[in-house]
């Protein structure tokens, strides 16, 4: 009974100091809260609005039928129409568009004859996305207005598809670049957001202030070191990305290097700006998790991106980590350049200019 | 260029409803070791805190080495070292990363902080430990390489917030030897206390107690203001003897101190032998007059406020 009473005491007094510990309760409500919503929204899995774009040689009504039908699927969004075959796969390769439906000129013919109508030229790095638009190979079609569905089936496909950068669509392949955002928002902001907490807890500050030491140079000096753990923890998962999975590195190493620092710089400042608001390590510990939860599921690491509804969307691009998916699997696995993801590195940086600043500024060399 | 190292008008510092530093006013010459003398709580952390520019002052005037405070508290910095209550340094460097730390903080030259680091470890009889963890030293030797620390870039003020707290009473006296060595180099040095004979060897001393300074001057000026006032009693049952003493008006306080009985007599006593003889009314008991001490100072500092 004793012990019961012990044991309750203690509860108590735990309850006390939390409901008193304004952080940790409001994080205690709110990371079940808004993870739960924003799971609940994520975890549809039913792909929909996968940004497409139309190229169509045939110039026929026909085709207008053809897209009219893929487009009321609601599984793409016919966002533009290329002349091209190449203009389409550039926009591919630069991340605007995740796939092109080309209709050929002989499109009549082919109609006439049976054949696969029309090809899909779809970015394979993404794999829910490359099957969500496989699984519209086979679907059925009208060739006339109001006439009878064609003989098109599983055996005579209505489309062909290329599948391009992940032919096999081997998960890998898409998880592993998508891997290094998580980790790296994992750690760099692990790192960070504990390193001024712990010199205030420990007492060391007390002293570091008294010092002529300026406030952005112990920032950027806390900072420098976990740029280059950035670097080799990058390197150690694509390493082994590519010797183990075999994933494919279709880029070059200056555009990798480019955006792995941007987004380095993004997650360290972000951290760093934890830290000057946190008062317990416990504390920065709590407020990484809440920025680490929504980072996995809605940087398009674990559903795409162009499948989220909006609201899902709009936290996504306040995210470091959404951009820098999108830039590692344009530079790692499509080859783009990075100026042809100009946006998202620019966001990057932006960002990561922003938080510095905030955190200098939040810091005072005071104890006020 | 102003004689005082340090100068408060109407220094307050308050934390909410609390106020640790309450309308203080101070006037530190240069060249002297100054104390601050108070019991826990009453305000000395707080008080060099915002010497250093640490806090901002919620009220009052500061200047400190002709700099106004916090105004201009960051080319102060150049000119103090701080030696905090609680150890600061990392204890996961060594003796002399710490300090090539600080040094290159204080952006010494490689060579001279080279120089200036092999000449303290000497100085502070810390060369033997360079290599140590911080966290694997004693107190006393955490403490010397504290003040070794503190006084790298040679300042001409230095804080010592309680320098002594965690150090044996041997360390303690060649601590301060080093204090004195310091201040005859002409380094003007700040220190809090709560131990008498640490505040006995001061210049001068400011007496603390709930924020409020209560007295000031030299140890020898504020135990002669007693002067005719601290009474020994000796004899048997010395502990019903306090009790009564302390009911009359005229006793300040009582204390017993080992076959003794000190009483601390109010300022207008007029013959304090006879005043305790005739109230006490007791045959058996002895009474002599007694050489004041800094605690009794330090008694009569902070009681008379309570009583008027
Ligand atoms: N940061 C703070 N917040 C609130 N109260 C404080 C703070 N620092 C000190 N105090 C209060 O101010 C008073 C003086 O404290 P301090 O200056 O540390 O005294 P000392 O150093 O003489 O022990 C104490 O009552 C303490 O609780
Ligand atoms: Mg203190």
């Amino acid at each position: 009974m004793s012990s019961l009473h012990r044991i309750w005491a203690v509860t108590a007094k735990e309850l006390k100091q939390l409901s008193r510990d304004r952080v940790t309760f409001g994080m205690v409500v709110m990371i079940p809260l808004i993870q739960l919503l924003l799971f609940g929204y994520a975890i549809n899995t039913e792909v929909r609005n996968i940004p497409i774009a139309v190229v169509d040689l045939s110039g026929s009504a026909l085709a207008r039928a053809l897209t009219e039908q893929v487009r009321v699927t609601q599984v793409v969004d016919i966002r533009t129409h290329y002349h091209t075959p190449r203009e389409a796969e550039a926009a591919i390769v630069a991340g605007t568009v995740r796939a092109a439906l080309v209709f050929p000129e002989n499109l009549a013919q082919r109609a006439a004859g049976g054949e696969p109508l029309a090809q899909w030229l779809v970015d394979g790095s993404d794999t829910i996305v490359g099957s969500a638009l496989l699984a519209l190979r086979t679907m059925p079609v009208h060739l006339a207005a109001g006439g009878p569905r064609g003989a098109y089936s599983a055996a005579s496909p209505s489309f062909e598809v290329a599948l391009f950068f992940n032919p096999e669509r081997r998960s890998e392949v898409n998880v592993v670049p998508g891997l290094t955002a998580i980790i790296l928002t994992m750690t760099m902001i692990l790192f960070t957001s504990a390193a001024l907490v712990r010199e205030r807890e420990r007492g060391n500050l007390e002293l570091l202030i008294t010092t002529p030491v300026h406030s952005l140079e112990i920032m950027i000096g806390k900072l420098v070191p976990y740029v280059f753990v950035g670097l080799i923890q990058i390197t150690i998962i694509l390493g082994l990305g590519m010797t183990i999975f075999q994933v494919p590195f279709n880029g070059t190493l200056g555009n990798l290097v480019a955006v792995t620092l941007a987004f380095i710089g993004a997650s360290l400042t972000l951290g760093l700006l934890i830290s000057t608001i946190a008062k317990t390590q416990m504390q920065a510990m709590q407020m990484t998790v809440f920025i680490l939860m929504p980072s996995i599921l809605l940087s398009g690491f674990m559903f795409p991106y162009d499948a989220m509804p909006r609201p899902a969307q709009y936290i996504a691009e306040v995210l470091p980590a959404t951009h820098f998916m999108r830039l590692i699997r344009g530079v790692f696995l499509r080859g783009a350049e990075v100026s042809q993801l100009q946006g998202d590195m620019i966001w990057l940086l932006g960002f990561t200019a922003i938080m510095l600043a905030i955190a200098t500024l939040r810091f005072r060399k005071t104890l006020d | 260029m102003n004689d005082a190292a340090v100068e408060a008008r109407g220094l307050s510092r308050h934390f909410g409803d609390i106020r640790a530093v309450d309308k203080v006013d101070l006037q530190i010459p240069r060249g002297e070791i100054y104390g601050f003398l108070g019991p826990n709580g009453s305000g000395k952390t707080t008080m060099i805190r915002v010497l250093c520019g640490l806090l901002t002052p919620t009220a009052g005037e500061v200047r400190v080495l002709d700099l106004e405070i916090p105004r201009q508290a960051e080319a102060l910095r150049r000119k103090i070292g701080y030696m905090t209550q609680k150890f600061s340094l990392y204890d996961d460097l060594t003796v002399a990363e710490n300090m090539r730390f600080m040094a290159r903080i204080y952006g010494l030259q490689r060579s001279a902080a080279k120089q200036r680091i092999e000449d303290l470890l000497g100085h502070y009889a810390l060369t033997s430990m360079r290599d140590r963890f911080a966290a694997d030293m004693s107190g006393g030797q955490r403490q010397r390489l504290a003040l070794a620390v503190a006084t790298l870039h040679q300042p001409t003020l230095l804080f010592l917030d309680e320098p002594t707290s965690a150090v044996d009473p041997e360390n303690r006296r060649d601590f301060w030897e080093k204090l004195f060595d310091l201040s005859d180099a002409g380094t003007t040095i700040l220190v809090s206390t709560h131990y008498m004979d640490e505040a006995e060897r001061c210049h001068q001393l400011a007496i603390l107690e709930n924020g409020r300074l209560r007295n000031q001057g030299s140890p020898d000026e504020l135990m002669t203001q007693l002067d005719s006032r601290v009474v020994e009693i000796s004899g048997s049952d010395l502990r019903r003897v306090k009790d009564r003493a302390l009911s009359l008006p005229l006793v300040q306080s009582a204390a017993q101190q080992g076959l003794h009985l000190r009483i601390l007599m109010s300022p207008d006593t007029s013959d304090p032998l006879s005043y305790l003889r005739q109230g006490l009314a007791n045959d058996s008991l002895s009474f002599s007059m007694a050489r004041p001490s800094l605690e009794d100072v330090f008694v009569a500092a902070t009681q008379e406020q309570h009583s008027s």
